[in-house]
């Protein structure tokens, strides 16, 4: 349906942790994991701190130096080389509203600043004029452009945020947990502003959030991550109505619904003990540890994403 | 009428800053009952935290009760002296905190630190209280006490160290635990752990606990009373059941409608518009009118009153008014 | 209102008297009655509320007032009193010489004498010095030379410590290794003696061409200088890449970096502009430093070259008649005391004022 916009392919991200004197080790947080998105398609990436969903956005758009597979954009490969001109194409949505924000400028010049970097205006007038489009697209008021960050409200300065990521009119942005942050009366403002932008501009989106009411509500398919893999990646409502995956599974039924008899007739799953840490990954599946289901094979090998039908990717030995 | 547990009537906190003074909490009353679980509802600014920091008295240096009484027992905490104060948190009342890390003191051993808890407010020493920390341990789900018992709080995971701090809150068997945003620290699958524990040790130790979390769907989960607040008042309270099913403050409905939740997937979200409220700078009236689609002349002028809905429900909503009026003059 | 059947059906009009509202107040409010409730504050920039906060501080005001009165008096005073710092006193052309170590607004036999036949004279405000020299202008030159030396000696430490340290913190890593060791061997230095070694090299070394200021100032003070700008930028380029490299945790560096922004913009945009404060505060701080630097060295003899006087040579030389005109001590000592003092005031208020750390 969609022509391809962003292809990932055996992405994997490594820190050397220093042990020793001249000892390293590797800190795999993000291992091998393959999706493609859409042009104007969205994909939502859950995982629990520490899976790796942030840094797999991040060296997406190459703020880190990927440790091995590829990311094409448009079928292009992005490299150092011309990572200059991909940023026109794509850009970041930031977590912390509070942080993301240069508490030095203007908000015209927070936007202004990709506008800049990349010389796409002219002369002042077209600058500025440009600066009070965007403000206007995301429905902040002109009269906010010469006020400081500091000055707004975290749903505003989220505001601000896409304003900038937007100025250089991107095909492709990663948005990473934009509204964890925010309060829970402001998070549906910034939810059904993104739905708008991707309606209007057609924007793709690679929506990155903890929770999955949220990104079930936001994106088409779901990829849901753990401990740097991709467990299992399918459209939004058949993750929802028919997880395979047993971590999905556990995680769904762990999601606090709010509805007093819905949420307290359901049967939860509640997993025993805690992530391991991406340092000591288990051998073989890395949820292995804290699944009901665990075999011996599990154990042994790693298991692959496959198709159980229908574009339905799981990786998993028992299911 | 039966003595209550907790009573607080008409309290008042304020906070005295650089810009001015802000009135975090504005005249807030409610009751608890022993072995009830409470839930306070709001966002941030909304004066939840600051109700239960004025309860324990453990607000920061600006922050101050400036009116109201809290009866515990019937007796007024704010007329408390700093000892009995310092007994009352611990051995009446004992809170967790948001951050398990920045409430564990990084230098002492988990042991020792459950320890001083349980030797500070009960008559255990020694051999007598070593052994209550590891049975403590094994309540909240810890296993392999007696190695925890040596760990320091940074070996420890963010889920782990939410069970110590509920070990400490419980060790003396406090009558009150207020839990401030227990698990919006933690991860999804270790917030259900966390949840699914106070549950069970409620009710097993039969104590009251105050619930106060953003986050309605662990408000729905939990409590059996809500108070919804905002702007530092109290919006509307009920049953768990009447506040999500039978919203009457438009605050509640708006915030309902503005959330993910199952049955509006497909749908998009009705947001609540405008900007989160600036304490330093209330409206006159009904601190939730600028952002309210409903809001009348009235609500620009007047505080609404709280009034009942029926036996389990109030909100303090002049929407509620106007339809009254409206049913009496199409009676009449 | 006293129908029975909305009483039974609507326990409302129990608890509250309807009849108190009329009908207009629960009319929609407009959307600008509703913005009206919910005004932004006014708009504050960062310097705009840290003055305010500062002008609050009475330590501080107290330390900005003492400074500028000290300023108006250095700048104004020559210009008023009609003698000249290094001017032996004469009256009507002949040397006056029994204006030697005069007490404060005293007059010499000559003067009186003068005075008497209907001549101006202005007050000697110090008294004189064993030169014959009013005392007052000479405090008010040497005040200058002092504020002059620890203002363009913070200044040299200022830009070689910010060049330092943020190319240090930016690029970290290896680079940033091997910048701090050469700022820990330098650290290690003794500076007293370096001063000392120094200032004997340059003078061989350095000729300057005569009358020039610099040459009054003489070698010593230019090795000063020279010193300053070696040795004790070394403070300010580890406080600056401290403050790097916390600034560069933050998200907009990252968001600075996603929409392709080169190192050189980031630090001049973002890095920079946000370590202001700090380097404002410790350049407030350094000041009074290099003042009682200046001071000690003119004390013991290698600071600025007579006639030139400073704080420190007057303390000096007042020294050695401390017994009979304690004086010509308490006057330049005070004027040190206030200037490193106010100054150390000012420091601390900007810090309270301006630290981020301290907000909130």
């Amino acid at each position: 349906m969609h022509d391809t916009l962003v292809e990932v392919n055996d992405l994997k991200q490594y820190f050397p942790i220093r042990t020793g004197i001249g000892k390293t080790i590797p800190l795999k947080a993000v291992d091998d994991i393959s999706f493609t998105i859409g042009r104007g398609e969205t994909l939502g990436l859950v995982g629990e701190s520490g899976c790796g969903k942030t840094t797999a956005g991040r060296s997406i758009l190459r703020l880190y130096e990927p440790t091995g597979g590829e990311v094409l954009f448009e079928g292009e490969p992005v490299t150092d080389r011309n990572i200059t001109a991909m940023r026109k194409k794509m850009q970041m949505v930031f977590q912390d509203p509070y942080s993301s924000l240069d508490p030095r400028m203007t908000v015209e010049d927070i936007i202004g600043e990709p506008l800049d970097v990349h010389k796409l205006c002219k002369n002042r007038k077209e600058r500025r004029e440009r600066i009070l489009e965007l403000m206007e697209t995301v429905g902040l008021n002109a009269e906010h452009a010469t006020r400081y960050a500091h000055e707004f409200s975290g749903g505003q300065r989220q505001r601000i945020g896409i304003a900038r990521a937007l100025a250089v009119k991107p095909d492709f942005i990663v948005c990473d947990e934009p509204v964890s942050a925010l309060d829970v009366s402001i998070q549906a403002q910034i939810i059904n502003m993104f739905e708008e932008l991707q309606e209007k501009l057609g924007v793709a989106y690679l929506f990155i959030a903890h929770d999955l009411l949220v990104v079930h509500h936001i994106s088409k398919r779901i990829a849901v991550m753990y401990l740097g893999k991709i467990v299992e990646l399918a459209d939004a409502d058949e993750i929802n109505d028919h997880p395979i995956h047993p971590y999905t599974e556990s995680l769904l039924s762990a999601v606090p619904i709010p509805d007093p008899d819905i949420t307290r007739a359901r049967q939860r799953i509640i997993l025993e003990g805690d992530v391991p840490s991406p340092l000591h990954r288990p051998t073989g599946c890395p949820f292995r540890t804290r699944c009901r289901y665990a075999t011996e094979q599990c154990a042994r090998e790693c298991p692959e994403l496959t198709d159980r039908g229908g574009g339905h990717q799981v990786a998993c030995w028992v299911k | 009428m039966a003595e209550r547990l907790l009573s607080v009537q008409d309290l008042h906190t304020s906070f005295f800053t650089d810009n001015g003074e802000v009135q975090a909490v504005n005249g807030i009353s409610f009751d608890l009952d022993p072995g009830e679980i409470l839930g306070i509802v709001g966002e941030s600014g909304s004066g939840k935290s600051v109700t239960a920091y004025s309860i324990m008295q453990i607000l920061a240096d600006t922050g101050k009760i400036t009116g109201g009484r809290i009866l515990f027992k019937g007796s007024d905490l704010t007329t408390w002296n700093d000892k009995q104060m310092q007994s009352f948190r611990g051995k009446n009342c004992s809170i967790i905190f948001q951050d398990p890390m920045t409430s564990l003191n990084p230098v002492f051993t988990i042991g020792n630190q459950l320890e001083e808890a349980v030797v500070l407010h009960t008559s255990r020493r020694g051999e007598a209280a070593k052994a209550r920390v590891k049975e403590f341990l094994e309540l909240v789900g810890i296993n392999e006490p007696e190695k925890r018992i040596k760990q320091y709080p940074f070996e420890l995971s963010g889920g782990m160290r939410q069970r110590v701090m509920i070990a400490m809150a419980l060790a003396c068997e406090p009558d009150i635990l207020i839990a401030d945003e227990p698990t919006t620290a933690l991860d999804v699958t270790i917030q259900a752990q966390i949840l699914e524990l106070i549950q069970s040790l409620q009710k097993k130790m039969g104590m009251a606990v105050i619930l106060v979390t953003h986050d309605l769907g662990v408000i729905a989960d939990m409590c059996d009373n809500i108070i919804v607040m905002y702007g530092g008042r109290i919006c509307e309270r009920g049953t768990a059941r009447e506040i999500f099913y039978n919203p009457k403050h438009e605050y509640t409905k708006g915030l309902l409608r503005s959330i993910p939740n199952v049955g509006n997937m497909k749908k998009k979200l009705v947001p609540i518009s405008g900007t989160p409220i600036n304490m330093l700078n209330l409206p006159k009236g009904c601190a939730f009118c600028p952002r309210c689609d409903a809001a009348m002349k009235i609500c620009l002028s007047e505080l609404p009153q709280e009034i009942t809905i029926n036996s389990d429900h109030k909100a303090a909503c002049w929407v509620n008014v106007k339809n009254a009026l409206e049913e009496v003059s199409a009676d009449a | 209102m006293k129908q029975n059947s909305p009483l039974q059906k609507n326990p409302l009009s129990l608890q509250l008297d309807l009849s108190k509202y009329s009908a207009a107040s629960f009319e929609l409010a407009t959307d600008e009655e509703k913005r009206q409730q919910d005004v932004m504050g006014e708009s504050t920039t960062f310097f705009k509320d840290g003055m305010r906060k500062l002008l609050k501080n009475p330590l501080a005001v107290i330390a900005i007032v003492l400074i500028l009165l000290i300023l108006i008096t250095i700048i104004v005073a020559p210009y008023i009193v009609p003698y000249s710092y290094e001017e032996i006193l004469s009256v009507e052309g002949r040397r006056d010489k029994g204006a030697k170590n005069l007490a404060p607004f005293t007059y010499s036999k000559m003067e009186q004498q003068y005075i008497a036949k209907g001549g101006e004279r202005f007050p000697h405000i110090f008294g004189t010095d064993e030169q014959c020299r009013d005392y007052f202008i000479r405090v008010v030159y040497g005040t200058r030379i002092s504020l002059f030396i620890g203002f363009f000696a913070s200044l040299i430490v200022l830009v070689i410590g910010i060049l330092y340290g943020s190319i240090s913190g930016y690029l970290g890593g290896r680079v940033d290794l091997i910048m701090m060791r050469i700022v820990d061997i330098i650290y290690s230095l003794p500076d007293m003696l370096m001063i000392i070694l120094l200032s004997v090299v340059l003078n061989e070394v350095l000729v300057f061409p005569a009358g020039s200021f610099m040459a009054r100032l003489g070698t010593n003070m230019v090795s000063l200088f020279i010193v300053f700008g070696l040795l004790y930028w070394v403070g300010m380029a580890r406080l600056i890449r401290g403050q790097i490299l916390s600034i560069k945790q933050n998200e907009y560096i990252l968001a600075a970096q996603s929409i392709g922004a080169k190192p050189g913009r980031i630090i001049r945009k973002h890095i920079i502009p946000n370590c202001l404060s700090v380097i404002i505060i410790s350049t407030a701080l350094q000041i009074p430093s290099a003042i009682f630097t200046e001071s000690f060295l003119s004390f013991v003899g290698i600071g600025v070259r007579a006639p030139m006087p400073s704080l420190g040579s007057l303390a000096n030389s007042a020294r050695g008649g401390l017994q009979s005109y304690p004086y010509k001590l308490v006057f330049p000592a005070v004027m040190i005391c206030l200037i490193v003092l106010s100054l150390n005031l000012l420091g601390d208020g900007l810090r309270d004022a301006f630290d981020p750390k301290l907000k909130r």
